[in-house]
């Protein structure tokens, strides 16, 4: 299940993508993006709040169902694919941690879902421990955890399955000024070393810049 | 294309609708065979044979039945105010902070609940009796006394609901108001309050619907001068056999439950809590009084029956003693049951379980079905509520009635299955109030977070759903199980002579005279007290995980 | 979506957990007992949660007769009546025991009865206690007299003589001494009310008004006059003279000595009988069942098992019985078909006059 690195040779193809939200009359969120992501790259989304940027994410990821348009990874056609078949990995605003699992058992759940044996699992906790700096806090309760604790446990949560794309959703946006700039850093480095390609949706001009290696404008809905 | 895709997500929507009603189909089937047809056949019977609109107009309008039905609103209302006033501190005590023997109180606290009424009722009323310890109030066969004994009734589910959500409640958010200047009052009274109006606003809709269909404890306690609804039904049905009559009241009942739930919905339509997992601190010094001085009172209210209760199971000729508890295990000499007190508790615990497996699996399928709230799950919702405001007399009646022959090719007549099945349905909405909260307490992006981890839609239902409701769910279970063992009006129409449970054993053994049978039906409800006090503190240590709901 | 198949998937689990809790559930039916070569019958006997017959007695008659007895209470003696007439179209068995005789008429008149006249040795006792113009429905099994008991140990030192009829009640001397039952609540409750209406005709009324002026405590149940108020010394409530059954003194007996005694003016016969209920199953074992209860083996057991007295002559009551259990010489009587048709007038009345 978890794509290998072979796999990543291909990048991601948004076409005239619409997401609508029921209602009298529906709400536009995304008014047919198009978009294409190479292998490796971490393309930024600016935009204000409400722009659609996180409708846009959630649709690739398949969090939220577009009515038009479609995403394809490579020639592999994804729009109907139910979200964890589609190896796509995912950093949530305010982390989403399970708050029933310590945080050893939060980063081995991806590999829990692949199937990976438990002392490779463990192997493998170990060392995302030590790339988001977080060495030793394998049996912490994720409630005891600060805020920048927490979003780099969920980065390595998102990491370990090796998704062939990861989509990072406002990730610092709720942390201070001065982590955030320092975790901006730390991040792409982290992105960079494992090699990974994301799709970062963010309101901060100065994060996208240092995370992404290309920032795409987007207001009300589309692309600018 | 905009439109093919919209035909597709019709189609879609058309389809998981279909989804919706094939997994409703479980627990409609089981409710409507067992609840929803009996009841409604009674009311058939009472107001479609020669029917007669203004005969049964005519049944509202007599002075005797409204005075019932203020009656029935003003007690539920005062045991409601009541059940707040003393559960609400209590719950304070045990929701915001750890300290030893926690546990067993709030264990202890939740007993009352489960005990049988006709037990308690006596209880209550040698304390108030002319030479009984609170003879001096006054308050013999008077409202007030119902009221008390509705409260030590109903403090329980008051202290487990809201105490349960005052445990989720993250403590930062009463201090972020102090930080701004808030005092503490203010910060609790704009903050923690509206926090807590969900589990409020279950609480006492919960508290409320009991109330009114409370039984024994209404006839016996205001010595049958006291009239509510239910006591009506009762005297209707089994009396003056006027269907009629008890099938107009039912109606109100279901009236009153309507509205109570309604009125539960909308104050309760604040944002749900989501759940947090702080860790409760010990209280500090000057709180340590404040956490005696909030239970207090409910804890007094607890003990004063409980030990009257005791103190006349070790009543024997000439003094005290354990005669009555060792006459649990044999079987009586003077026939009042055909077998021991002990065996019937067998008996009970057996047919607690299977009430508790039925009750568990029809509400976990009705809460799969309206954690995420829609029209339809609403009204599924109030058909399993129902029960709880439905008069156990007509529940039984309607069971008599149309159990009697086979329904769908399954005979249950005389079964000893309709025992636990009768059982569950009075449990089923307790087990909702307390599974339904924390269902949708669930964060849902977890479960689109384990959905981009690669975990199908069994595994997050597994892994998160589950796993966040299995503390719940663990506590709502032992909480049928105990009501199970607890439950007597609609047992009664249903139980087999011969196979007495503890509840059928005690009312019994109090219906005939004799210093031993009465002192056995007190020591058989001091055992159904531990019996219920233990599985409590059981399913205590179930709780690790502290998420919303109870 | 995602939803929906959640729910799917946890229905699936919870069915096969329904399915298993079916399969592994109590199977109380005791198959053991049964062989399954030759299918007995199976009749079952409908009467009240108080019912109660010895293992034994019942074993030894199963034997005897081939029959597989099955017992349903769906409630207590008062409400049996009624639940009887409501389920009359599909009866919930075969045979009845427990109708009383302050709703014998109803049931017969309800036709829920079907004809049966036992020839069982002890029929001709029986036939003593017969509902006039049932006879042939009903056959009497027990009976027990409703009386008001008193305190001894209370009379012996309060200065005033124990009563010794229902006048007697009306004096201040008696002020907030009695508690009764409320006739609509409780069948000893009904009983007594017909007691006082047989004994003293139209002057019932104003027996109880002078009653309820004298201080006359009124609760629910049977239970709460007798447990909870009754100052006999096993109980140590607040009321000397409770209402309860002319059979209730030997159980208060201590060291040998009576402690209450039963006052046998104003007293009220239950007599409870069996019949074939209309429209059953098995009509022949039915009446098995109606001969087995008039059998020396059953009455032998009632006073132990049920706190009745037998009908029949051929038993002895237990010695405790004879010696502290004397019966009304006169009890109260109330013609049947009158109190079928006045019983609701005489409650409402009562509950006017008494409850206010």
């Amino acid at each position: 299940m978890s794509p290998t690195a072979a796999q990543h040779s291909d990048g991601l193809t948004v076409a005239d993508l619409v997401v609508t939200y029921p209602g009298r009359p529906p709400v536009e969120a995304v008014r047919g993006v198009s978009l294409t992501i190479a292998p490796g790259e971490t393309v930024a989304l600016l935009g204000p709040s409400g722009c659609g940027k996180s409708s846009l994410l959630g649709a690739v990821v398949g969090t939220i169902a577009p009515a038009a348009g479609n995403i394809t990874w490579g020639d592999e056609e994804l729009t109907r694919t139910p979200v964890h078949r589609r190896g796509f990995g995912m950093v949530f605003q305010d982390g989403q941690l399970f708050p029933h699992m310590d945080v050893a058992r939060n980063i081995a759940f991806g590999l829990r879902m692949a199937g990976v044996d438990r002392d490779e699992r463990d192997r493998h906790v170990k060392e995302l421990l030590a790339l988001v700096g977080l060495e030793g806090l394998g049996a912490r309760a994720v409630g005891e955890l600060s805020g920048g604790q927490r979003q780099r446990v969920a980065l390595a949560r998102s990491l370990a399955p090796r998704p062939r794309l990861l989509a990072l959703d406002e990730p610092l946006s709720s942390l201070d000024a001065e982590l955030r700039r320092r975790l901006a850093v730390e991040v792409r480095e982290i992105l960079r070393a494992a090699g990974t390609t994301a799709l970062l949706v963010t309101h901060d001009p100065a994060e996208a810049e240092t995370m992404a290696t290309r920032v795409r404008r987007m207001a009300d809905g589309k692309l600018i | 294309m905009t439109s093919r895709a919209a035909t597709v997500r019709t189609r879609r929507s058309a389809l998981s609708l279909l989804r919706w009603w094939a997994v409703a189909a479980a627990p409609l089937v089981f409710l409507g065979l067992f609840f929803l047809f009996p009841v409604g056949s009674v009311l058939a019977r009472g107001l479609l044979e020669d029917a007669d609109a203004g005969a049964a107009l005519a049944v509202l309008a007599e002075p005797r039945t409204r005075s019932a039905i203020a009656t029935t609103l003003g007690l539920a209302l005062a045991g409601t105010l009541g059940s707040l006033a003393l559960g609400l501190p209590a719950a304070w005590a045990l929701g915001r902070f750890a300290w030893r023997g926690r546990a067993l109180m709030r264990a202890a606290l939740t007993t009352p609940f489960v005990l049988p009424t006709i037990v308690v009722a006596a209880a209550f009323s040698a304390l108030f009796s002319r030479s009984g310890v609170l003879g001096s109030w006054g308050l013999d066969q008077t409202p007030a006394a119902i009221v008390l004994a509705l409260v030590f009734f109903n403090v329980s589910v008051v202290v487990r609901i809201v105490g349960g959500a005052w445990e989720s409640l993250p403590p930062g958010r009463a201090l972020a108001a102090r930080t701004l200047g808030a005092s503490r009052a203010r910060a609790f009274a704009e903050v923690t309050l509206p926090s807590l109006a969900p589990a409020l606003a279950s609480a006492a809709a919960v508290v409320f619907l009991f109330c009114t269909t409370s039984f024994a404890l209404v006839l016996i306690l205001g010595g049958s001068r006291v009239n509510t609804i239910e006591t009506e039904i009762y005297i209707q049905v089994n009396q003056f056999l006027d269907l009629r009559a008890a099938s107009v009241l039912a109606l109100v009942q279901v009236v009153i439950v309507a509205a109570a739930l309604a009125i539960s919905a909308r104050a309760g339509r604040a944002r749900g809590l989501t759940s947090s997992v702080g860790r409760l601190r010990a209280p500090r010094p000057l709180e340590r009084w404040g956490v005696a001085g909030a239970l207090l009172p409910a804890v007094l209210l607890l003990l004063a029956p409980l030990t009257a209760l005791v103190e006349r199971s070790l009543r024997v000729s000439g003094g005290h003693g354990f005669a009555h508890y060792a006459a649990l295990f044999t079987t009586p000499e003077r026939g009042v049951l055909p077998v021991a007190v002990w065996q019937a508790a067998v008996n009970s615990l057996v047919t607690a379980a299977v009430a508790m497996l039925i009750a568990g699996v029809v509400a976990l399928f009705v809460m799969s079905l309206i954690a995420r709230r829609s029209r339809r799950g609403a009204l599924l919702e109030a058909i399993a509520m129902l029960p709880l405001g439905v008069s156990a007399v007509v529940v039984g009646l309607g069971l008599l009635l149309t159990l009697n022959r086979s329904v769908l090719g399954i005979d249950l007549r005389a079964s000893w299955w309709l025992v636990p099945i009768a059982q569950a349905i009075v449990a089923l909405p307790l087990m909702l109030r307390m599974l339904v909260p924390a269902a949708r307490a669930i964060e849902p992006r977890l479960r689109d977070a384990a959905a981009t981890l690669g975990a199908p839609p069994w595994r997050v239902a597994l892994h998160v759903d589950a796993a966040l409701l299995r503390p719940t769910a663990a506590a709502s279970l032992a909480f049928a199980f105990a009501i199970a063992l607890g439950e007597f009006g609609a047992t009664a129409f249903v139980a087999r002579p011969d196979r007495p449970t503890l509840t059928t054993a005690i009312a019994r053994l109090l219906s005939r005279p004799g210093p031993e049978n009465v002192g056995l039906a007190f020591a058989a409800s001091v055992m159904l007290a531990l019996i219920v006090a233990s599985v409590m503190l059981i399913s205590e240590r179930w709780r690790r995980f502290e998420g919303s709901g109870l | 979506m995602r939803t929906t198949s959640r729910t799917a998937a946890l229905a699936a689990a919870t069915i096969t957990t329904l399915t298993l809790a079916a399969c592994t559930g109590p199977e109380p039916e005791n198959t053991a007992s049964t062989t399954p070569a030759e299918e007995a019958t199976t009749v079952t006997v409908v009467t009240h949660d108080s019912f109660n017959v010895p293992d034994e007695v019942l074993a030894s008659f199963e034997a005897e007769s081939g029959l597989q007895v099955e017992f349903v209470a769906p409630g207590d003696a008062g409400t049996l009546v009624n639940q009887l007439v409501l389920t009359k179209d599909a009866p919930l068995g075969d045979v009845v025991y427990g109708i009383d005789n302050t709703f014998a008429t109803r049931a017969v008149n309800e036709g829920v009865l079907a004809p049966y006249t036992s020839s069982a040795a002890a029929a001709e006792d029986a036939a003593a206690y017969a509902v006039p113009g049932a006879e042939d429905v009903l056959t009497a099994i027990d009976f027990s007299d409703v009386c008001l008991n008193y305190d001894l140990t209370y009379f012996e030192s309060a200065g005033v003589p124990a009563p010794t009829s229902l006048t007697d009640l009306t004096d201040p001397a008696y002020a907030g001494l009695v508690s009764v039952t409320n006739p609509a609540t409780s069948s000893p409750g009904l009983a007594f009310l017909l007691a006082t209406i047989g004994e003293l005709g139209d002057d019932w009324a104003q027996w109880w008004a002078d009653m309820t002026a004298n201080g006359l405590r009124v609760t629910a149940s049977w239970s709460d006059t007798y447990y909870t108020d009754f100052s006999a010394p096993n109980y140590g409530g607040d009321y000397p003279i409770v209402l309860s059954y002319a059979s209730s003194p030997p159980y208060e007996v201590i060291d040998g000595e009576p402690t209450t005694a039963s006052m046998l003016d104003g007293c009220f016969r239950q007599v409870e009988y069996a019949g074939v209920l209309e429209g059953a199953e098995h009509p022949e074992a039915a009446q098995q069942v109606v001969d087995w209860m008039l059998s020396d083996d059953f009455q032998a057991g009632l006073p132990e098992n049920m706190y009745v007295y037998p009908v029949s002559s051929s038993v002895e009551v237990p010695a405790e019985w004879a010696a502290f259990a004397p019966l009304a010489e006169e009890p109260a009587s109330v013609d049947p078909a009158e109190i079928d048709t006045r019983r609701d007038e005489w409650i409402d009345a009562w509950t006017t006059i008494v409850l206010g």
